[in-house]
């Protein structure tokens, strides 16, 4: 067994084992944990995976926001009394023996499912010239399955939105973090490096991993690190009017540039060869912002 | 065994247990924690089973899957906002009634 075989197969174990001790743990804040050390495996599962595009996405959205949103709603939960209910003998039982046999079901799909005649990697390879950006990810993403990233940016807005439909909330009980002098400092030497680093995975995203996503993570990141300082205001009520355009601005420019691709040229989202490129940065650069406010909405 | 299929079989050992976990446990923010590991487990066999080899990983994969980390954390986020009002309104963090599993710490 070589070497970088042994490293999955240690990785994939133990990707298993914390999941394990994430689900089962009986300590929500442990779990809560875990799940984030989970996500950060998960993101070395993807790098050794050459998906360097989906470690920084796993790494920035999956671990990083997920974990931050589940460790204010933990936080937020009323000290009461610390009992667990034990789900009753049955329910363990069917759960489990449902578990195992769909794991076993999955694992033989996976095993013996014979690779498929389409080559998509050779297809994209292929007509990547024609894309306007030179990293196949950010073509597929942003050029020959745009329509998939524009209904995502749809499914965004609306959780957006139903998270701004709930009443704002009281602070939560414990906030030690409003005076902390060091989480301060470090806040304000951080924002300008998170802005930098975002317009650099923004504009390398045509030639390398990177892109419009990864990009609004960092801001989003930033964002919720003010928030904890208390820089940035929670979210007030009626909303104040940008917060509108700065939410709908994304989907709006890129709905704009699907509509005039269709009266213009021939079909929805077919871009021009020869203004390709700049398409995509303009709407990548209007998603970011967009994505990046979005994500901050549904941190409370 | 190539790389994919360790990872894609260690999908299929996520999506179990955390189908397992969704179905055993009351308590919002766990099941919220089991959907996302049987999300992520999703995404190890998608990318699992995508054809291998070459200086990358299949790209179209990856798009699908940058696709569904995105919009797992969309549905985490209202999740977690419903699951709030839920708390705030009625104490608990279940949808048993009257079963009284807030936990803390």
């Amino acid at each position: 067994m070589s070497l970088g075989a042994a490293l999955d197969a240690v990785l994939a174990a133990s990707l298993l084992w914390i999941a394990y001790a994430c689900l089962s743990s009986r300590n929500l804040f442990r779990a809560v944990v875990l799940f984030v050390a989970f996500g950060l495996l998960l993101a070395l599962a993807w790098a050794r995976q050459r998906a360097p595009d989906v470690a920084l996405a796993e790494a920035a959205i999956g671990a990083g926001l997920t974990g931050a949103l589940l460790l204010d709603a933990v936080g937020r939960l009323q000290p009461a009394a610390f009992r667990r209910r034990r789900a009753g003998a049955a329910v363990l039982g069917v759960a489990a023996i449902g578990a195992a046999a769909l794991a076993f079901g999955l694992g033989r799909v996976i095993a013996e499912l014979p690779a498929g005649p389409a080559d998509l990697a050779g297809q994209v390879a292929g007509r990547l010239d024609e894309s306007g950006v030179t990293h196949p990810v950010t073509a597929v993403l942003l050029n020959f399955r745009s329509h998939d990233t524009l209904l995502e940016v749809a499914v965004l807005l609306l959780a957006a939105l139903g998270a701004r439909a709930l009443p704002p909330e009281p602070p939560p009980p414990l906030e030690h973090a409003a005076g902390d002098r060091v989480l301060h400092r470090l806040s304000r030497l951080l924002l300008p490096l998170a802005v930098l680093l975002a317009a650099h995975l923004l504009l390398v995203g045509a030639s390398r991993p990177g892109g419009a996503f990864q990009a609004a993570a960092v801001l989003a990141g930033a964002a919720v690190l003010l928030r904890l300082t208390h820089d940035l205001p929670p979210r007030s009520v009626p909303g104040r009017g940008w917060e509108a355009a700065a939410l709908a601005a994304g989907l709006g420019l890129f709905l704009a540039v699907a509509v005039g691709t269709a009266l213009f040229g021939g079909h929805f989202l077919g871009y021009p060869p020869a203004l390709a490129g700049g398409l995509i940065v303009l709407v990548e650069a209007a998603l970011t912002l967009s994505i990046a406010f979005a994500l901050w909405t549904l941190y409370p | 065994m190539s790389s994919g299929t360790i990872y894609g079989l260690c999908g299929a050992g996520l999506v179990a247990m955390g189908l397992a976990a969704f179905l055993v446990q009351a308590h919002l923010l766990r099941r919220l924690i089991a959907f996302n590991v049987m999300g992520s487990g999703v995404f190890l066999i998608l990318l699992g089973l995508a054809p291998g080899g070459g200086a990358a990983a299949d790209p179209v994969a990856q798009a699908l899957i940058l696709t569904g980390i995105v919009v797992a954390v969309a549905a985490s986020g209202l999740v977690l906002a419903l699951a709030r009002r839920l708390h705030q309104a009625t104490g608990r963090m279940s949808l048993d009634a009257g079963a009284g599993d807030d936990e803390r710490g």
